[in-house]
């Protein structure tokens, strides 16, 4: 788990990260996906914030001011109002913390497979793309060309 | 200061029109030197290799300069510009993370003058530039389909990508409206082609292609470059361009990895530093024969900058479609390019319908749109909307404006020290009427496409901010800065070859046209060797 040394967030800031995490995307068991507060999912978090480090720690700070301290406290309807009426208004801190949460989250295996995507990177196997109704084009072929040719369109009568 | 040897022509720049004209001019046997301020990219160095692909596109793989923040790169003020910039610095410039969207601009974008009374015609044709058009779909590889009505006649030398779902899907709503669609011109490989092999669908074209499918100079151009005698020096940035008592150009001073300064000497020297780095250069080589900037005397230096506007709409259909797994790009319409002006504007638009997204971007871009909540409704709504989003970019004509400007920043440098560009940039009123058509035609084909969740995002954060204008060729001094072959006016031994020339933007992605407007200027410096400064 991430450390002053390791990621720039304090423990107590890894702390009110989890907490957040977990309410703006919980576990599901109804969706078979762990919530962002996972343990390894929370790790991956930490060690992405990197560059958005002061966004990130922006975002806690505003986080904690509005709930005057005791987020963890407030009841999950409450919890989850708050960090909504948040990201609407938090602007740059705001939509960083978000960012960095999901882009951690939709990276975790349990979640991809629960979403019936493939755990991997796109590179090296790629997807396949179906080709598609190529007959829809046949219509759009027999249009007489409507492109202006400025070779036989008089100057003004464009 | 570092002395080197003298060069012929020295380029400073190796994105699209860089490569192009040093491929071009290779031909010569000149001692061809580019300076080039970033870094070889290694394929194994694009996102799409790692598991945290999404993530990069908004870190080192960002399209922002400021938000990527790289060693290599410049900041850049835009606070003042609703439309922020993007660029890449290293071999292959922009086209390392282009799209690969490969429209041509129409013959009527070089007449808008003479046909719709705006703005100022080209001093160069459509037809002038259609072999050259030719020649660089060649050479980078463009993937297409001959027939379509709405553009002038070409022959893409590779077949289209595929409609796919979410294509064929567009296609259907098109038709039933009556316009006009066709698959996108790309420079994705769709076969096997001059080393490439065909896309294997990475699915994230924008931030680099691991494959090498999709076409880039660092792998089209410059290696036959390279290969017949031009150098590319990397990590090499340049501070200023000299010139002597005569008023010529004598090379440029630029400093190393190290931060070590060096002088470049050359007989001619070619800017291709796209329309902002361009004119940052040319107001930073100010001196006391050139107060105002070098090539300065019509004061255009830096106006009339273009970023081509460009919202996008985008909704979601119960159909699950094949986003994030193919290139973004699809078809596009030319149904409302040319000018009607029934519709309250003049000039047009491209449409351009891409696929949907990955898992992350669809959450971090949702939740951004306020359409995904947090907490325990959030998996509910997500599975809405993965896979099954449409988007529609509208590609507005940005017609150009004096007061759309890039200066130097008082303040803000890069590592360097030297001035960073600052931009000021509106959007006129022309052009905002422009895009709320489009959007209104976007929602249109959205609504008949069975889409709900409609969104309007009239200036997005990764909008394309190409950039244009800050240059402009033309006949007459007073109002342009370099002449109809790309030499600047007052320095008749330096040539510009990118965006900046461009006296109108069109309502399409610029590259096609950078890259052959470059070949022609080169054809034309081939052509006048014996007289090139007269």
């Amino acid at each position: 788990m991430g450390n002053d040394a390791e990621t720039g967030l304090s423990t107590a800031e890894i702390s009110d990260l989890r907490d957040i995490a977990g309410t703006m995307i919980p576990e599901s068991p109804a969706f078979g996906v762990p919530g962002a507060d996972d343990p390894a999912i929370l790790d991956d978090i930490v060690r992405s914030v990197g560059r958005d480090l002061s966004l990130v720690r922006e975002a806690l700070a505003a986080i904690a001011a509005k709930s005057g301290g005791a987020f963890p406290s407030l009841d999950r309807d409450r919890r989850e109002a708050l960090i909504n009426d948040y990201y609407a208004s938090g602007g740059a801190p705001a939509v960083t913390l978000g960012r960095v949460i999901v882009g951690a989250y939709y990276r975790d295996d349990r979640v991809l497979l629960a979403l019936g995507l493939e755990a991997r990177a796109p590179f090296p196997k790629g997807y396949t793309l179906e080709q598609g109704d190529w007959s829809l084009l046949d219509a759009v072929r027999k249009r007489t060309p409507f492109w202006r040719d400025d070779r036989s369109t008089p100057a003004g009568e464009g | 200061m570092a002395g080197n040897e003298r060069v012929d022509v020295l380029i400073i720049g190796s994105g699209a029109s860089g490569a192009a004209t040093a491929w071009s001019l290779a031909e010569t046997k000149m001692r061809i030197l580019c300076l080039e301020q970033g870094d070889w990219v290694r394929s194994t160095d694009f996102p799409s290799n790692g598991r945290d692909w999404e993530s990069r596109r908004y870190t080192d793989f960002d399209i922002s300069p400021n938000r990527r923040g790289r060693d290599t790169d410049y900041p850049v003020n835009d606070d003042n510009s609703l439309m922020k910039i993007a660029n890449f610095n290293g071999v292959g410039g922009g086209t390392v993370i282009y799209t690969a969207h490969w429209p041509r601009m129409h013959p009527s974008d070089f007449k808008v003058k003479s046909l719709d009374g705006v703005a100022d015609d080209w001093p160069v044709d459509y037809w002038t530039l259609e072999r050259f058009y030719d020649e660089n779909d060649r050479m980078m590889g463009v993937s297409g389909l001959a027939g379509d009505p709405g553009v002038p006649p070409r022959n893409p030398p590779m077949p289209p990508i595929p409609l796919g779902k979410t294509g064929a899907h567009y296609a259907r709503a098109m038709n039933r409206l009556g316009w006009h669609w066709w698959p996108s011109d790309t420079t994705i490989a769709t076969t096997a082609y001059d080393g490439r092999a065909a896309c294997i669908n990475l699915g994230h074209c924008t931030p680099g292609c691991a494959q090498g499918a999709k076409a880039s100079t660092d792998i089209t151009y410059w290696p036959l470059a390279i290969r017949a005698g031009v150098e590319l020096r990397t990590r090499c940035r340049v501070r200023e361009i000299t010139t002597n008592e005569h008023g010529m150009a004598t090379g440029a001073i630029y400093y190393d990895a190290d931060g070590r300064e060096h002088f470049q000497p050359a007989e001619v020297v070619i800017l291709a530093c796209n329309g902002i780095g361009t004119p940052r250069l040319l107001l930073a080589s100010a001196s006391a024969r050139f107060p105002n900037g070098l090539a300065n005397s019509s004061g255009l230096v830096g106006k009339n900058l273009m970023l081509h506007p460009w919202p996008i709409v985008s909704g979601y259909v119960e159909e699950a479609l094949d986003g994030g797994r193919a290139p973004i790009n699809s078809m596009w319409s030319k149904q409302f390019y040319e000018t009607d002006l029934s519709r309250g504007f003049v000039r047009g638009y491209t449409l351009q319908f891409g696929r949907g997204t990955g898992p992350a971007n669809e959450a971090i871009t949702s939740a951004a749109a306020g359409r995904l909540p947090w907490g325990r409704d959030h998996h509910r709504v997500y599975r809405e909307l993965l896979g099954h989003r449409v988007g529609i970019g509208v590609a507005c004509e940005d017609l150009a404006e004096e007061h759309n400007r890039v200066t130097l920043d008082p303040v803000l440098k890069d590592s360097n020290g030297i001035p960073a560009p600052r931009i000021d940039y509106t959007i006129s009123e022309n052009t905002r009427r422009m895009m709320e058509h489009g959007i209104a035609r976007a929602e249109q084909i959205l609504t008949e496409a069975g889409a709900t969740r409609l969104h309007a995002s009239r200036t997005v954060l990764n909008s394309p901010g190409h950039l244009l204008g800050t240059a402009r060729m033309g006949e007459d001094p007073a109002r342009s800065v370099v002449n109809a072959w790309g030499r600047c006016h007052d320095v008749k031994n330096l040539f510009i070859v990118d965006g900046s020339i461009w006296v109108t933007s069109g309502g399409v992605n610029p590259t096609s046209t950078i890259q052959a407007l470059a070949l022609y200027i080169a054809d034309q410096m081939k052509q006048r060797l014996a007289a090139l400064f007269d």
